[in-house]
């Protein structure tokens, strides 16, 4: 019944799913480093760079997925050469993808954690300027740690989309879990079972990080 | 908000924030220059390529056709997913466990399966299981892939809409003699699709940006599918981005502002009991509430 998961081998059942937590890891850390500095701007007290983060969230958010991944390859590879330093294409289109993710997400995580500042009572930052602190350093040292411990829920919300997000990755060729779905299904007869196997490995690649990341939200929460 | 993060800036201050302005703007000044640089050496700018967009041909052959097919395959997910949704909603919560905990499960799996797996797998069982012809097979595909992941999120919805009214209303409802069946639809459900009318409006900009991905896995014959058709016929692959990509921002943008309206209307209405669900809700229950309902977590899409 599973004989012919075998007889894929570029790429095979885990190394597809390999793939996944791959394009997961690398644009959620991207992702979160750019959505950080997008929030940060969106608060700042420079008006261009509030300006440009509310336009950036604004038109990313609206623009699908699909979209932007697609635009990656056929625009930006193709017309502005950005190759990502690899001539192959595998490997390019892997960043490609990974930067297309990072680019989307980041939206999000702008607007968790900007909901995150939101959450901290406006005496700390009071406190904070009281002492003589400067925007950055309030940012840095007082509001920022609060707002992540109280975005940790959200963000995981955020990390959970972004792994079932990965699987638009196929649409550019990134040999992940739907691409080789795509293969399987249009080639072999157990339609069924194809389906509920990789259904299982996005369940299985979900669940553990909604539980941990849910547990860790309730354990870091600050309690107010 | 952002005024409480820092003071009113005095002269050095002042300063310094123009400082940061000109740096700022001098680095989106160089990314911009580089970009346009790049796209007039390709040859991406020249009236040409951007021409067909000004004539009726491209939008009557290409963009428009393409734009109906995603507001026909949206707007058809939304209608079957509603009722869907309602049930499910309604079924997880009732009184007796197994119906709670079994369409709990069924709405918790499909949440946590990526849309895209849905299409295919819809599309490859129309192809061998049913005689739906190969024509309309994307849209039956792509429909119903959104519909089972939207009806699960739309469960999520009307639950919380059911939960976030007043407990009274129920308690008056008994008290007239009403039974559960009677109380729920036409006393709960009918006050809940009101408060969840702008979740469900936030909804539909999900399920529109979802339709792009059938244009390019299974080749419906959405905006995003059309516009390679009509980028290799006017060889023009900058422009045609930029205009899908316009084209899809006004719509969604429409969409929110709308969501925004009548969560602001209803906010205000004096006949209702209050209970409004928003933008920000909806973005929470697309997004799973981690460690909510059964604390799985495992849903979400943004």
């Amino acid at each position: 019944m599973f004989d012919f998961i075998s007889d894929y081998d570029n790429p095979t059942l885990l190394g597809a799913f390999w793939m996944t937590v791959k394009l997961t890891f690398f644009s959620g850390i991207g992702s979160l480093v750019w959505g950080t500095l997008l929030a940060a701007m969106r608060v700042s007290p420079v008006p261009l760079m509030r300006g440009f983060g509310t336009a950036y969230v604004n038109i990313v958010r609206n623009i699908p997925l699909t979209v932007i991944i697609i635009f990656t390859s056929l625009g930006l590879a193709d017309i502005f050469g950005v190759t990502m330093g690899s001539k192959v294409f595998e490997t390019r289109d892997f960043r490609l993808a990974i930067l297309g993710l990072v680019a989307y997400t980041a939206a999000f995580v702008c607007e968790a954690i900007r909901s995150g500042i939101n959450t901290v009572p406006l005496g700390q930052a009071e406190a904070a300027r009281a002492m003589g602190l400067s925007f950055s350093q309030t940012l840095r040292h007082i509001v920022l740690p609060q707002a992540f411990r109280s975005v940790i829920g959200p963000l995981a919300n955020v990390l959970i989309a972004l792994t079932k997000n990965t699987t638009v990755a196929a649409a550019i060729g990134v040999a992940e879990a739907a691409y080789l779905m795509k293969e399987m299904i249009e080639n072999e007869a157990q339609t069924l079972l194809i389906g509920a196997i990789f259904a299982f490995g996005f369940v299985v690649l979900t669940l553990p990080t909604g539980l941990f990341l849910g547990w860790l939200s309730k354990r870091l929460a600050v309690k107010r | 908000m952002s005024s409480v993060l820092y003071d009113a800036p005095g002269p050095r201050a002042k300063r310094r924030n123009v400082l940061f302005s000109v740096i700022f703007f001098l680095l989106l000044a160089l990314l911009v220059w580089w970009a346009w640089k790049t796209l007039d050496d390709k040859g991406q700018l020249e009236w040409a390529l951007w021409k067909p967009f000004t004539q009726s041909e491209a939008w009557t052959t290409y963009l428009l056709p393409g734009l109906a097919d995603t507001l026909k395959a949206a707007a058809l997910a939304m209608v079957i997913a509603l009722p869907l949704g309602a049930l499910f909603g309604i079924a997880r919560l009732s009184d007796h466990r197994w119906v709670r905990v079994s369409a709990g499960a069924v709405v918790e799996f499909f949440r946590a399966i990526p849309v895209l797996l849905l299409m295919l797998f819809a599309n490859e069982f129309y192809a061998r299981s049913t005689d739906v012809s190969t024509a309309d097979r994307p849209l039956y595909a792509v429909v119903t892939g959104l519909v089972l992941y939207n009806a699960s999120v739309l469960a999520e919805v009307v639950r919380a809409g059911i939960l976030a009214l007043p407990k009274g209303q129920t308690e008056a409802a008994y008290a007239i003699g009403l039974r559960k069946g009677q109380t729920m639809s036409s006393i709960l459900l009918p006050q809940a699709v009101t408060a969840m009318l702008p979740a469900i409006v936030s909804q539909l900009v999900v399920i529109v940006k979802d339709t792009a991905l059938g244009g390019v896995m299974i080749g419906f014959t959405e905006l995003l599918n059309t516009r390679s058709t009509l980028a290799a016929f006017y060889a023009n692959v900058i422009p045609s981005f930029i205009v899908v990509a316009v084209i899809y921002i006004i719509l969604n943008f429409i969409l929110t502002s709308f969501a925004g309206w009548l969560e602001k209307r209803l906010r205000r209405s004096k006949r209702s009991t209050g209970a409004v669900l928003g933008k920000e809700k909806v973005d929470d229950i697309n997004a799973a509430e981690v460690g909510g309902t059964f604390g799985t977590g495992a849903g979400g899409s943004i």
